[in-house]
């Protein structure tokens, strides 16, 4: 059986359909990323998986319980890592996982050994009695990934785990996440962060506007994506009709300003024409630079949103 | 599973009252409040406090109960806290149930203090004791249970507020505290018999031998029925919070 299912779920909110019929499942054991851009509908999709949100339509299984009639089963088998540090500022790190373990009804015998077993394997053993107000961001959102580890479930939600973290903790986070995988948990996780992605997740649903353009493996999608290298050009002026005519021969081609983007199976080919078209146009090619196509290319071309809007924080879009 | 919901409405309650309720200033509150309730009766009217203390005790429980309920709701509402709760493998009615008891426990609290000054200061005497027990305990309930209710509808913290103000006002006014509920104009009468406090004074009244309306047992069915009624709009209340 598989972890998650999700049959056309959907959710409206007044007028607005914030997630529009999605379909996937998760297998048991993935990291299942889904990459989409900010108001895409991914918190939505965890609220509703986590028993959080009646969904409006559709329906979704976690380990064959239904999150609708069966919430309080879901719950006792998912974690959730909200977008939100949402811990108690008051307690501190030992009391706020105490609360949560019977919150979560960890056998009394069971508590404090698995308590203890978590901070030391995030490395919070040593901020035990710490107020959670008085953590770094780092270490809260490690603290919250412990608390919604603390029950032990078999399926991880991690919203947006590594969002305003700085580049250390972030890395920190993403190898935790790695870790959880070598124990078998099965992982669904969130991220604006197309590097992100690649790097953590089996499979990857695109999500945009509610709903989910593309579903594979990082590989898979960069295959769909047509071209397997990306040769990119800066040029000495703005290139003329006839250069760009030249080069669409060879693969898709994009401009901005001085710079031009050509995804392509011939990257020798386009390397031989460049120069000759060049001084053909009386311009300078001023840099040459062919690499691999990424995610980050296939994300462009298979939803058409540029990368910058993936950047944008929340609030800023 | 009947053990793992109470096991979490205990949970609940104690990382409450111990992050929220028993913090320093809010002890403090609880002890100051019932004082200066209680000297701003006695300074106005020296005569006739015997009667006024089961007024005293009530608005207490109103105002124990009902605005740090109020506050601890919405602030975890508003830092994702109560979210939190809502992801947790309990019940909507063990949550519910949890943050009404915080309240009633706080309430409890300041109404103690209250019975004490009262008892020690004004002569307060209870013949009655387990009637006062039991119309006391009832009442936080249900009154906590008003709060849990207003808390659960609104947004903000300060909406909290007014609309709790909107409920506590005409309670404390028409509630036979200042007034006997028999010598209100008659519209006022019917209004007053439809506020849970009127039952809460008329309990504790009857307890401490005073002249009362209705009998005690009434009392005590009436104000356990506002508790099922507020408890039944709350729950319903709540399964909107997160839609
Ligand atoms: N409680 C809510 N009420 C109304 N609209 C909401 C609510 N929650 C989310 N939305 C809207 O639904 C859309 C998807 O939101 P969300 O799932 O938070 O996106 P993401 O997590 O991908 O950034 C957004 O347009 C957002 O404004
Ligand atoms: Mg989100």
């Amino acid at each position: 059986m598989d972890a998650i299912v999700v049959e056309e779920l959907t959710k409206y909110y007044g007028d607005l359909c914030a997630v529009d019929h999605v379909s996937f499942n998760v297998r048991r054991g993935e990291v299942f990323g889904y990459l989409g851009p900010n108001g895409a509908g991914k918190t939505t999709t965890i609220r509703m998986l986590s028993g959080l949100t009646r969904p409006s339509e559709g329906r979704a299984l976690i380990s064959g319980y239904d999150v609708l009639t069966e919430a309080v089963e879901v719950k006792r088998r998912v974690g959730v890592v909200p977008e939100v540090s949402n811990l108690y500022d008051e307690l501190t790190v030992w009391e706020n996982l105490k609360f949560i373990s019977r919150l979560y009804h960890v056998p009394r015998a069971e508590r404090e050994g698995r308590i203890r077993e978590l901070l030391e394997m995030f490395s919070l053993w040593d901020r035990r009695g710490k107020r959670f107000r008085r953590l770094s961001r780092g270490l809260k959102r490690r603290v919250i990934l412990a608390a919604a580890l603390v029950h032990d479930p078999e399926v991880l939600f991690l919203d947006e785990p590594t969002t305003g973290l700085d580049v250390v903790s972030a890395r920190g986070l993403r190898s935790l996440v790695r870790e959880l995988r070598g124990m078998g948990k099965t992982i669904f996780l969130t991220t604006h962060y197309i590097e992100e992605a690649d790097q953590l997740c089996d499979r990857i649903a695109i999500i945009v506007r509610g709903r989910i353009t593309a579903l594979d493996a990082p590989e898979g999608l960069k295959s769909k994506a047509g071209a397997r290298y990306v040769v990119e050009v800066e040029l000495s002026r703005e290139p003329p009709q006839g250069l760009l005519e030249a080069l669409r021969r060879l693969g898709g081609v994009e401009t901005e300003g001085l710079h031009l983007r050509l995804s392509t199976d011939r990257p020798q080919e386009v390397l031989r024409l460049l120069p000759e078209e060049a001084s053909k146009a009386g311009l300078r090619l001023v840099s040459v630079r062919t690499r691999g196509i990424t995610l980050e290319d296939a994300f462009l071309e298979l939803t058409g949103l540029s990368p910058e809007v993936m950047r944008m924080e929340k609030g800023g879009g | 599973m009947l053990r793992d919901e109470l096991e979490g409405i205990y949970a609940i309650l104690i990382k409450d009252l111990k992050a929220y309720y028993l913090k320093p200033p809010n002890i403090s509150w609880g002890i100051l409040f019932p004082i200066a309730l209680a000297l701003a009766f006695t300074l106005r009217n020296p005569q006739g406090l015997r009667d006024l203390a089961p007024g005293l005790v009530a608005m207490a429980a109103l105002f124990g109960t009902t605005s740090m309920e109020a506050i601890v709701v919405t602030f975890e509402k508003r830092v994702g806290a109560l979210e939190r709760l809502f992801m947790a493998p309990l019940t909507h009615t063990s949550i519910l149930l949890a943050k009404v008891l915080g309240g009633a426990v706080f309430g409890g609290f300041i109404s103690a203090v209250m019975t004490l000054l009262c008892f020690t200061l004004l002569g307060m005497r209870i013949p009655h004791p387990s009637l006062y027990v039991a119309g006391l305990s009832l009442s936080l309930l249900t009154l906590s249970a008003l709060g849990a209710l207003i808390a659960f509808s609104v947004r903000e913290v300060f909406e909290a507020q007014t609309l709790s103000n909107y409920f506590r006002f005409p309670m404390i006014f028409l509630c036979g505290v200042f007034i006997p509920v028999g010598r209100l104009p008659l519209p006022l009468r019917v209004v007053a018999y439809m506020l849970p406090l009127t039952y809460t004074v008329e309990a504790l009244r009857a307890s401490t031998s005073s002249p009362v309306h209705l009998s005690p047992l009434l009392d005590l069915v009436i104000l356990t029925f506002f508790l099922v009624v507020f408890l039944l709009l709350t729950h319903r209340a709540m399964r909107r919070v997160f839609d």
